[in-house]
């Protein structure tokens, strides 16, 4: 790694002061970062921790129904917090990475990287969740932008996502053994209103909702809905680890799985 | 360098780190404390597991500033205090949990965390549980049976493989 300095803010007030110095970047759990600045891939000047920052830790009920989980919230308290109030997504916080990566990965940190295999974004958009940051609410559907890329501007950091919670929900994710990442996942939320269905690691365009299996999900909500749909391989990401082909292939299956659970 | 302050051991520990400075390095180059394995140093071997404010992290992946004021454990406090092995070091002795050793200190910290909160796992939630812990020598059988073995359960039945 490059050297840098860290910085140490208690409030999140100061840590989007310390982030408007030169190079400055934040750095939640790290599990992304770390090894992102071991491989050279980053030369921060600074990195401001927020892992200090108690305002953006925790899980609660908001009075409008929707469970809101602080960005600085890591995966493992997600999987036992949320457990009670929206089991789907304490499913998937409970097997993202592995045990130690959970204790310290958090879900701000997820969702402001977008890695296009990455578990949280799909309960993000899956849900129709709202991501808050200190400066505005950005819709799910308004925040993915792409590879990496999302909604946020230099310096804004997400301090909490609010999550609908709905009638009932699965992830299914076909693990990708070296990186223990998805190699495609799919997260199925079905509402009152209708149904999402989220995929991630799949698209070179990033995690992207399936609206031809939404559709087909939200008239009836079984797996023979689904008979038949498929989605084109050439937009897939297309690597060592499987074709644009074999994913595009297996978010039929996984979506498939998702629906299975459910019903 | 900025001065880190923890408790690492049940001890006071301090140094001077730089930013970059990661806890498996504070904790090998200036405590001297060795067992705490660095393997792969990309975050996918587990053999830097210790365990932080009693929550198993990697320590090649998390800062030492950011352990500033923690409470950090490592295989080195795992003995008895008379130097006798623990419930778990002891499975792992009498059911060939290890062949090289490398990854033992990391396993040994993932089973604890594992046993703390599952007292009495399955085969499959073991497996499950040390998916970030890999061990390139015997397989896993072993070690998953001396998991079990150290949580009160029967092994008897887990034919070696």
């Amino acid at each position: 790694m490059y050297d840098f300095d860290v910085v140490k803010p208690a409030t999140v007030a100061e840590a989007i002061t310390a982030l408007g110095q030169d190079e400055a970047q934040p750095l939640s759990g790290g599990q992304t970062l770390i090894p992102t600045l071991k491989a050279r891939l980053a030369m921060p000047s600074v990195l401001v921790s927020l892992s200090g920052i108690e305002e953006m830790r925790g899980v609660r009920m908001g009075d409008d129904g929707q469970l809101c989980v602080g960005g600085g919230t890591v995966h493992a308290v997600v999987a036992k917090e949320a457990q009670a109030h929206y089991p789907g997504l304490a499913g998937l916080a409970a097997r993202i990475g592995d045990p130690a990566v959970r204790n310290r990965g958090t879900i701000g940190g997820s969702v402001a990287n977008n890695d296009p295999s990455a578990c949280y974004p799909a309960a993000v958009l899956g849900s129709g969740a709202t991501v808050v940051t200190n400066a505005r609410e950005i819709a799910a559907d308004d925040f993915f932008e792409g590879m990496f890329a999302t909604a946020l501007d230099e310096g804004e950091i997400v301090t909490e996502v609010r999550f609908p919670i709905p009638e009932k929900a699965h992830y299914e994710k076909f693990i990708q053994p070296a990186s223990r990442f998805p190699l495609v996942a799919v997260f199925v939320a079905k509402f009152a209103d209708g149904v999402r269905v989220a995929v991630t690691g799949a698209s070179e365009e990033g995690v992207f909702r399936w609206s031809e299996a939404e559709n087909a999900l939200s008239g009836t909500f079984n797996v023979e809905a689904l008979s038949g749909l498929s989605l084109p391989g050439d937009s897939m990401i297309s690597d060592l680890h499987g074709s644009g082909d074999f994913r595009a292939h297996l978010v039929a299956v996984m979506t498939k799985r998702a629906v299975g659970a459910l019903v | 360098m900025t001065e880190v302050k923890m408790t690492v051991n049940g001890k006071p520990a301090s140094g001077a780190v730089e930013g970059r400075t990661l806890l498996a390095s504070f904790l090998r180059d200036n405590l001297s404390l060795t067992g705490t394995h660095i393997g792969c140093d990309t975050s996918q071997c587990g053999a830097c597991v210790v365990h932080v404010n009693g929550e198993a992290v990697k320590a090649c992946t998390m800062l030492a500033v950011e352990a500033e004021g923690a409470d950090v454990k490592t295989i080195e406090s795992m003995a008895n205090p008379d130097g006798s092995l623990t419930v778990i070091q002891q499975a792992f002795q009498d059911h060939h949990g290890l062949q090289c050793g490398f990854c033992t200190p990391g396993m040994i910290m993932s089973a604890s965390s594992l046993l703390k909160d599952n007292p009495k796992p399955t085969e499959a939630e073991v497996r499950h549980y040390l998916d970030g812990n890999i061990c390139r020598c015997t397989g896993y059988h072993n070690i998953v049976k001396a998991i079990m073995a150290a949580s009160g359960q029967d092994v008897s039945a887990l034919a070696a493989e």
